[in-house]
């Protein structure tokens, strides 16, 4: 009996010795902008199961991935710059970087985070592992005068793609060998207010605020420098007010077109990407923020600028049109796909919630309750180009 | 009456004028309206981001006039829109009153 004990006492020894095992490619998290919190989430059981506190000012906070989808990085408002564990929950290490940053990047081989910041201008590259500052690069587009910079991405060869508000440059930076960065710089246009990186890798676009159209520069071949598509899409007629800048990434390409938010005016522009000639125009109800594709390229959503930022709008990429159209929640600032998108998360802001839809019936599935949520980061992002 | 009494009564008079204060309902709103939509681009803190930063520093020495009617009219050539379809000018004058003094949470 004695015996049969002290072996019961080993094996629940073992049981709690050993940790479970989990894997993370189903895991996520929600920015909860106001309070300097995370929400942990899990994409499979579409339930939150952990919240991080103590990460700053997080309004307009993004995060990438290791490529293991175990480590997060946030970038925060303020310049904080948070590694946090998904699978312990915590906080790994913390360090202010800047005065006011606006996101940042991780390189092809993920062992370079890149922070792009407002305040100083320019980029800061930090060892993956330790946080610890590599080198940084100014945006100093003038003796003495620094830019803001957008549009940060990550392209093939541990170089960063970016551009420069005032500055009206694309840049290239270059570190592969981390503490000596070199830099290319392409005159690009008024205003660039945000940047992306095709799927692909190959083609790096800044969309221009100052004037209508798109700067596009082929990574492959940068020394034919940037050049403009889209151009004069407005064709000289008063523009609309924007009341919220709009944000661009790699998830607008979809089925060999890309599908761009059009400044002061209420509509999604689409482009052929082999051309890049404008081969339509798709109205929408109000100015374009996000113009996100589902994974499989079949449905582009659409969030918007206030006042209209409590709706949505689904375009069927065969149809050519709006096919679906709702009112989600209050201040709908941001969506996520499910790795292979049959649904979509919505943070409504004014609701304190995160809202879950099934993108084929658009039913709701269920919600998550956050505070003021913004940013929503899944792990499958780890794997894709130019986020 | 010296001088100094008459300004005191004339800021007085001015004040009750001007300060066709929101009522606290409507205070709500504008706070929020600038913290979250203002926020978008000059930092729900207000500490600046694509827009510059609008604490009493950032705006200590310039008129309140001139910051009122780039709230109201926008500023073209610029990011700034013009926000006069959500307010009042009296009210973009109570917003910019509070941005330079103390702007509520």
């Amino acid at each position: 009996m004695r015996l049969l004990l002290s072996c019961l006492f080993a094996l629940f020894l073992n049981a709690c010795a050993t940790p479970q095992l989990r894997g993370t490619g189903d895991l996520g998290l929600i920015i909860e902008r106001a309070t300097g919190h995370v929400t942990l989430v899990n994409t499979s059981t579409r339930q939150p199961y952990a919240r991080i506190a103590g990460l700053g000012d997080l309004s307009h906070a993004s995060a990438v991935y290791t490529r293991d989808g175990r480590y997060a990085f946030i970038f925060g408002r303020d310049g904080g710059l948070t590694k946090i564990d998904l699978l312990e929950a915590r906080i790994v290490k913390r360090v202010i970087q800047s005065g006011n940053a606006i996101g940042g990047s991780i390189s092809q081989d993920g062992r370079i985070v890149v922070a792009q910041n407002y305040t100083p201008g320019g980029i800061k590259a930090f060892d993956a592992e330790t946080l610890e500052l590599l080198s940084e690069v100014p945006a100093e587009y003038a003796p003495g005068q620094f830019s803001k910079v957008v549009g940060l991405a990550d392209t093939a060869g541990n170089k960063f793609a970016y551009a420069l508000f005032e500055g009206g440059e694309i840049r290239i930076t270059d570190f592969s060998d981390p503490k000596a960065p070199k830099t290319q710089r392409f005159p690009a246009g008024l205003q660039p207010y945000d940047g992306l990186v095709t799927p692909d890798g190959r083609y790096f676009m800044a969309g221009l605020f100052g004037e209508d159209g798109i700067a596009l520069l082929d990574l492959w071949q940068p020394e034919k420098g940037a050049r403009k598509i889209l151009e004069k899409y407005g064709r000289g007629e008063e523009k609309l007010p924007v009341f919220k800048m709009p944000h661009l990434r790699g998830w607008s390409v979809a089925q060999g077109k890309a599908y761009l938010p059009a400044i002061g005016r209420h509509e999604v522009l689409v482009v052929d990407v082999a051309t890049w000639k404008e081969v339509g125009r798709i109205p929408v109800r109000g100015q374009p923020v996000f113009v996100m594709a589902r994974p499989d390229g079949r449905q582009i959503w659409v969030n918007f600028a206030f006042p209209d930022n409590g709706k949505v709008d689904v375009i069927d990429t065969l149809a050519g049109q709006v096919v679906h159209r709702m009112e989600p929640g209050k201040g709908i600032l941001h969506m996520e796909f499910a790795p292979r998108g049959e649904n979509v998360w919505l943070s409504a802001r004014d609701d304190n919630k995160v809202v879950i839809y099934n993108t084929e019936t658009f039913a709701k599935l269920g919600e998550i309750a956050a505070d003021n949520p913004s940013g929503i980061f899944f792990t499958s992002r780890a794997a894709r180009i130019g986020f | 009456m010296s001088a100094n009494k008459w300004l005191i009564g004339l800021s007085l008079l001015s004040g009750v004028v001007c300060a066709a204060e929101p009522d606290a309902q409507r205070q709500k709103e504008l706070v929020h309206l600038v913290r979250q939509d203002c926020g978008s681009c000059h930092g729900m803190t207000l500490k600046g981001g694509l827009g510059p930063a609008l604490l009493p520093e950032n705006l200590r020495d310039k008129p309140a006039e001139g910051l009122a009617a780039t709230v109201y009219h926008g500023r073209p050539g610029t990011a700034m829109p013009p926000w006069k379809q959500f307010m009042s000018e009296a009210e973009a004058a109570w917003i910019v009153d509070k941005l330079m003094t103390k702007f509520p949470e």
